[in-house]
């Protein structure tokens, strides 16, 4: 076993642990109901997550997702309102805007060779100002297409309701585990995380990828804005604040290296999934305060940092051992 | 011929690196290329891989002028490099780095079974059976450089260079690597074989080049040479100045200030003894990498010693970190003066105040006034030509970048102060200033410790002389002994005499 693939088990076991303690407690957290409302829940974490997998993984991080999503909402909301344009025609407009906002800004940090880290602070501030700009107020959605997306949904046994959005979702986590384990665009992204300069001498061209790279991010977090404004059906230029540094905590409680260059992308479905259940998990309780789940997040994502630390250095060890 | 380098120049602001070499690869042969540091070797080869662009002369493979522009470039025109260190990525797996770039698939996804295949069958011809699926990071240095060369080999197939292969590699895995380069020496690919271990150069080449101060000296068959001759060609006898051939006056034994027993650092330097007098001046020779710089930066607690002891008059010295090698009087000038040196955006002022005011605290900073006294006394003592004390250092020339640097050291009046190649990069005359210094604070009373590879400047400044080779103190000449070509012979393997 490789050691990388460590915190992917320990992900797995986390949650499988987690849902028995549930189960223990509340038998219903079995149903299918509950399944396709962690689903339908986290829908758009989980597609902007799958962005922020890739991102992660070939070394940056993507500040701007939370705001970004606020945008696409009330862009969508808006223009709906004032336009007669189709929905699916607004979601095709929003997502070439939102994939070159994303692919500008991996063309900034890789031109100017600046830190992720500013670039899409910088956007992400952008963004929300854009989203202010256009309402300051929650504007409704309501387009009877929408209503039509909203309550889509195929009847699972056990009356649970597999939502559209939760289909979605599952459907991006499994592009984008195609792409990043089975294209050479996604090995480009693990040798980036790897190490730019060995990256560079084996021939990865470093800068289309990092541009296809926050392109990607964009994108996804385009589709959680669409995903967001049919879970939520309205657009609000103040929702969404700090959701990327959610994303961000279920990339890591997933198991992928903070540092980039090690990380699945199922990992990260689990991640997503284990901060759900934490949620479902307090609100059969009942008495526990909301809280309660960023703290186990807290938590966990200490358990994962000291995890990789421990891993990272055992590595080391091994190697000064081999080559003594 | 399967290479050809006429005439080839690459200039630097400040230095010329490369200044009409010449060099030629056969088919077939493994070429050695050697020389000490600055001599041009990785300009060379950088010229060869497409990371620089030359600026004058001519590179031709198989009979057709190339000029690559980058790594990639070279290596589709059949032009492969192992370095020593960043070759591969750790986190991918043993397949994915042999097949990097070329993955096989179909529709743009890429096929695991295939590209586990097509590992194996590559590592085959190595005579190596491993887990492809495995990360590269598990498998030893050893394999890895073989899985690098497997790589390089399969993209490229004509000139395959080798910079430092073996540099962290135990005796065994060197043979298993050699063994290799010899089958693809079979092969008939051309192979560039850089390292500072002159043992495995003869052990492994057919012939050598050497190259000195980014010129071209000679090319020779190895099995023709001998070791003293190939030193020879690679130190040089380049007698700069009338100082340099004047010993010190012997001036006996001197008080014992300081001894080390059993100093050493696992992996870099093996245990020494070494005693160091009042005054005296420790000469440090050997080839670069046999453990000079390393002894001196265990000495210094950079890289502290794992095994040893150190002692002064007054006891025990916890020399574990420099901040207490400095409490116990200990200063260090580095060879690396740019990086490690000088802080190049602060102002000359800055630079020399700094080791003092970090002794004092920060609680407790010295005086505006009293900082350019200090800064103002030591320009005018050293003579460091500048339009004045608030100048960016990293604009000074690099003879007064290091007067600047002992500049910071003096003020704080070390007793024992270590010298890592004081004059290297620095033009003639400032390089005649230096030594001077040197005897000026022997003379004071300071114990100091010189490591050069210019062996004549040795000769002209130390009592006492210590050769190391292959990570071992080897050999001490002092007195009369000390000379050019006695340290030269202990270098090459003869003892002192």
């Amino acid at each position: 076993m490789n050691a990388r693939t460590l915190p992917l088990y320990v992900t797995i076991a986390i949650f499988l642990v987690g849902w028995a303690i549930c189960w223990m407690q509340f038998p219903n957290m079995l149903s299918t109901r509950v399944i396709g409302n962690l689903l339908t829940d986290n829908a758009y974490l989980g597609i902007v997550a799958v962005g922020m997998t890739l991102v992660i993984l070939s070394g940056g991080i993507d500040l701007s997702v939370g705001s970004v999503i606020a945008f696409s909402g009330v862009f969508i909301a808006i223009v709906l309102r004032d336009t007669g344009l189709h929905p699916l025609m607004v979601f095709a407009i929003l997502l070439v805007l939102t994939t070159l906002y994303g692919a500008a800004m991996g063309w900034l940090i890789d031109r100017l060779a600046m830190p992720a880290f500013i670039v899409t602070l910088a956007g992400m501030f952008l963004a929300r100002g854009a989203a202010y700009l256009l309402s300051i107020e929650s504007v409704p959605i309501t387009h009877e297409f929408y209503q039509s997306l909203t309550s889509a949904y195929w009847l699972m046994p056990g009356k649970g309701r597999l939502t559209l959005i939760g289909v979605l979702m599952l459907v991006t986590f499994a592009i984008g585990i195609v792409i990043a384990h089975k294209t050479r665009f996604g090995a480009s992204v693990y040798a980036l995380g790897g190490g730019e300069a060995t990256a560079r001498l084996m021939g990865v061209r470093q800068g289309r990828t990092t541009v296809l790279v926050y392109a990607f991010s964009g994108l996804m977090s385009g589709m959680a804005g669409i995903v967001f404004s049919i879970y939520t059906g309205s657009g609000y230029s103040l929702a969404t604040v700090g959701t990327e540094l959610t994303a961000i905590a279920a990339v890591v409680i997933g198991g992928t290296l903070l540092t980039g260059g090690a990380g699945y992308m199922f990992g990260t479905l689990i991640g997503v999934l284990t901060m759900g259940l934490i949620q479902t998990y307090i609100v059969f309780d009942g008495s526990l305060s909301s809280w309660w789940t960023r703290i186990v997040i807290g938590l966990l994502l200490l358990i994962f940092i000291l995890l990789q630390k421990g891993l990272v250095k055992l590595s080391e060890a091994r190697l000064a051992g081999g080559a003594a | 011929m399967l290479l050809s380098i006429r005439s080839l120049t690459k200039t630097f602001p400040g230095t010329k690196a490369l200044d009409g070499v010449n060099f030629d690869l056969r088919a077939g042969e493994v070429h050695a290329l050697l020389g000490e540091n600055g001599a041009g070797k990785s300009t060379l080869i950088k010229c060869l891989t497409g990371a620089y662009s030359r600026d004058a002369g001519t590179v031709t493979l198989d009979g057709a002028e190339i000029a690559p522009r980058s790594t990639v470039e070279a290596q589709d025109l059949g032009i492969g490099t192992v370095y020593q260190e960043v070759n591969l990525l750790p986190n991918l797996t043993v397949a994915q780095n042999l097949l990097f770039g070329r993955e096989p698939g179909r529709f743009g996804l890429i096929s695991s079974r295939a590209m586990r295949a097509e590992a194996k069958a590559l590592l085959a011809q190595y005579g190596l059976d491993l887990n492809v699926d495995r990360d590269l990071g598990s498998y030893s240095v050893a394999i890895r450089q073989i899985i690098a060369i497997a790589r390089a080999v399969s993209l490229s197939g004509k000139v395959l260079i080798l910079d430092e292969p073996t540099a962290s590699l135990d005796a065994a895995e060197v043979r298993m690597v050699f063994d290799v380069v010899r089958s693809l020496r079979e092969r008939g690919l051309g192979i560039i074989f850089v390292s500072h271990f002159l043992d495995q150069v003869f052990d492994l080449t057919d012939r050598v080049t050497v190259l000195r101060n980014g010129q071209y000296v000679t090319t020779e068959d190895t099995a023709s040479l001998n070791r003293v001759k190939l030193i020879e060609h690679m130190l040089g006898r380049t007698l700069q100045d009338e100082v340099l051939h004047s010993r010190p006056a012997d001036r006996g034994p001197r008080p014992e200030m300081l001894s080390f027993q059993g100093f050493g650092r696992r992996g870099a330097v093996e245990p020494f003894d070494l005693v160091v007098g009042e005054g005296e001046v420790v000469g440090l020779a050997g080839l670069l990498g046999s453990g000079r710089s390393e002894s001196a930066e265990a000495l210094f607690g950079l890289k502290p010693a794992t095994g040893g002891e150190a002692k002064d008059q007054a006891g025990k010295l916890d020399l574990s970190s420099p901040a207490r090698a400095i409490a116990a009087g200990f200063g260090f000038a580095p060879e690396d003066r740019k990086t490690d040196g000088i802080i190049a955006d602060l102002s000359i002022r800055e630079n020399i105040i700094l080791g003092l005011q970090a002794r004092r605290g920060w609680a407790r900073p010295i005086a505006r006034a009293e900082q350019n006294r200090i800064a103002d006394d030591y320009i005018k003592r050293l003579d460091i030509r500048t339009s004045g004390r608030e100048k960016r250092i990293g604009d000074l020339s690099g003879g007064n970048q290091q007067k600047a640097v002992l500049a910071r050291w003096l003020a704080m009046n070390p007793r024992f102060l270590i010298l890592d190649e004081p004059t290297r990069g620095i033009d003639v005359g400032a390089h005649a200033e230096i030594l001077h210094l040197v005897h000026e604070l022997v003379a004071k009373g300071m114990s100091l410790l010189v490591i050069s590879s210019e062996l004549d400047e040795l000769v002209a400044v130390a009592d006492r002389v210590i050769v190391l080779r292959d990570r071992r103190h080897i050999a001490e000449l002092t007195g009369e002994a000390v000379s050019g070509e006695r340290i030269m012979r202990a270098i090459a393997g003869g003892e002192g005499g």
